[in-house]
């Protein structure tokens, strides 16, 4: 109980840390802030005209909200890559302090980010028509979801860093399969199009489930003329979303941990 | 000496990376309240052995207990016991040097009124009070060496390891971390600390031990090291430099090991055991040999002299280490 009770302050402290770095520098912001504008612009006008227009639109956050937040974790491999650089990950191994925190802070302070994010793709949207038509109970849930997907992301981010050791490496590391993650998904197309491989991919890909899943949450139903997918994850995204995030905490949290314990054991 | 007395205690210490050994069984042994000054070149394994000693990274075989913990069986305890000051100032440059003191003091567990008492305290002892609250990017390198000084002594700690500590300061801030040292020891706290400088081990350190390409080539007080490799030295400068070579075939037979010779300045210098003795012979040999002399001296060899002696000439290294224990 008081090794929880460490951890839980020990993450407190270095979370503190990590924000008062962010605020501090106001440029790391930045991509976090403009690379949902960007998405939201480029595929609402260019693509979205062929795609269905107004009625896509308003389909096409919920896509945005996977997409950036699943992009938000290569700002946690850099910015733990940076610590690591820095020689901060030496004084913190050299103290008495929970192990589990130096990354645990930084996963939870890298939601400060992904909120951002989240709330420019929100204000984005209302901008070109998207809106929340549930309750409010139902709209905190979607949130909830996306920043437990926010969460669990960053979690790669961190094994990427880990991995890498130097910001360069985790910066290119940290970008590479994104695209294809995000892409081949339910997030801005219908997957039934897709040829058989990519669409068993895109069917079970947790950010086909979270953009369905705000959709759902949010009330934004798909444009008539989209197909729309069928199997379990297809009929149940917030489960689907919820647990396929907590697989990827249950995969990518230990070997994270393990990585840090013996990142200098060389 | 009991050998619980040994605050650091490391025996037969290996570490390979990959093929290249960086540590090839040292020994070490520190009582409480002494200055160990672990003096080498660039890459003699000084940064290894530090960071083994501070549980960053797992020795290959060996033994080594901190303040009584093992670190590879009880590295928790370990870093209960000390305080790391690293090669590389590792402050965080957004945080002002307040809060950079504060948050360490938080890890090693102190609440929040503990934590900020304790980062004022440090803050005006290492004379950073005015700069308390601004963030330590502004810093200069010695003020920000300081800072991270001041983080390896926030828990109190009883071993307090040293990196390198004055490795790119100037003068003012070399003294003055000359000062923090010497006031740590006062504190009765047991200190590690690597360097470059012989000048810096001398000052400082109780003991000296010398180590090179990753095996303990010597050690002692300073003025032992010097007693060491051959007692003094003779310096003779000549009129003419053409001299030089004939001088020195002359004066190698009346000293220990090969002459050195200065061309620019004419001198000519050689270790020797025989003192006054050696010194009245060879001058009577130069003399004998149509050398003439300007300049004579008898002396005690400077560190530097001692320095290259150890670290240059590996058949002559004196003080073999012993061998490294046997794997865990």
């Amino acid at each position: 109980m008081n090794t929880l009770i460490r951890s839980v302050s020990d993450s407190g402290v270095v979370a503190h840390r990590n924000l008062l770095n962010v605020l501090r520098t106001p440029g790391s912001m930045v991509s976090g802030v403009i690379q949902p504008v960007m998405f939201v612009l480029l595929l609402a006008f260019v693509f979205g005209g062929s795609l269905g227009g107004p009625e896509y639109r308003e389909f096409l956050i919920g896509g945005i909200f996977a997409q950036t937040l699943l992009f938000n974790s290569s700002f946690t491999a850099v910015g733990l890559a940076n610590d690591l650089q820095k020689g901060l990950v030496d004084r913190y191994r050299s103290l008495p302090m929970s192990r589990i925190a130096v990354i645990l802070g930084r996963t939870i302070s890298d939601l400060s980010t992904s909120s951002l994010s989240l709330l420019v793709t929100a204000v984005c949207g209302l901008l070109i028509g998207w809106r929340v038509t549930t309750g409010p109970s139902e709209a905190l849930l979607g949130i909830a979801v996306l920043l437990f997907f926010a969460f669990a992301t960053s979690w790669i981010g961190v094994f990427i860093a880990l991995t890498a050791r130097s910001v360069e490496v985790a910066q290119s590391l940290g970008l590479v399969w994104l695209f294809p993650v995000a892409f081949v998904s339910g997030a801005f197309v219908s997957i039934e199009a897709m040829p058989a491989p990519l669409r068993v991919f895109a069917e079970w890909n947790p950010v086909t489930a979270v953009a369905s899943a705000a959709r759902e949450l949010f009330g934004n139903a798909p444009p008539a003329g989209l197909a729309q997918p069928t199997g379990w994850p297809a009929e149940n995204p917030v489960l689907y979303a919820v647990l396929s995030s907590a697989a990827i905490i249950a995969v990518f949290a230990p070997l994270a941990l393990n990585r840090y314990i013996r990142i200098s054991a060389r | 000496m009991n050998p619980e007395d040994h605050v650091i205690d490391v025996e037969g210490l290996s570490k390979s990376f990959g093929k290249h050994q960086a540590l090839q069984g040292i020994d070490l042994r520190v009582p409480r309240g002494h200055v160990l000054g672990l003096l080498g070149p660039n890459g003699a394994g000084k940064t290894t052995a530090v960071r083994v000693l501070t549980t960053l990274l797992r020795p290959d075989s060996g033994r080594v207990r901190v303040a009584g913990h093992d670190v590879v069986t009880d590295p928790g305890a370990v870093r209960r016991s000390i305080g790391l000051s690293g090669q590389y100032a590792a402050v965080d440059e957004k945080l002002t040097g307040f809060e950079n003191l504060r948050m360490v003091g938080r890890l090693y567990g102190m609440n929040r009124r503990q934590a900020t008492e304790r980062a004022r305290e440090l803050l005006r002892r290492f004379r950073l009070s005015d700069a308390a609250d601004q963030r330590s990017v502004a810093y200069s390198g010695g003020m920000r060496r300081r800072l991270d000084l001041a983080g390896a002594l926030v828990a109190r700690p009883e071993v307090v390891v040293l990196d390198e500590p004055t490795t790119g300061l100037d003068p003012r801030g070399r003294m003055d971390t000359w000062e923090v040292v010497s006031a740590l020891v006062e504190d009765g706290t047991t200190v590690l600390l690597t360097t470059q400088y012989l000048e810096e081990a001398d000052q400082l350190s109780d003991t000296i031990v010398v180590i090179d390409k990753g095996v303990v080539i010597a050690r002692g007080s300073a003025d032992a090291l010097k007693e060491h490799i051959g007692g003094s030295r003779m310096d003779f400068v000549l009129a003419d430099a053409a001299d030089l070579d004939s001088a020195a075939g002359i004066v190698a037979d009346h000293g220990s090991g090969r002459p050195e010779t200065d061309r620019g300045a004419r001198r000519l210098s050689v270790a020797t055991s025989g003192g006054q003795t050696s010194l009245t012979h060879a001058l009577a040999a130069l003399e004998r040999g149509g050398v003439p002399v300007v300049e004579v001296a008898l002396r005690r060899p400077t560190l530097d002299e001692v320095f290259l002696e150890l670290t240059g000439q590996d058949e002559k290294a004196a003080v073999p280490a012993p061998a490294a224990g046997g794997p865990r």
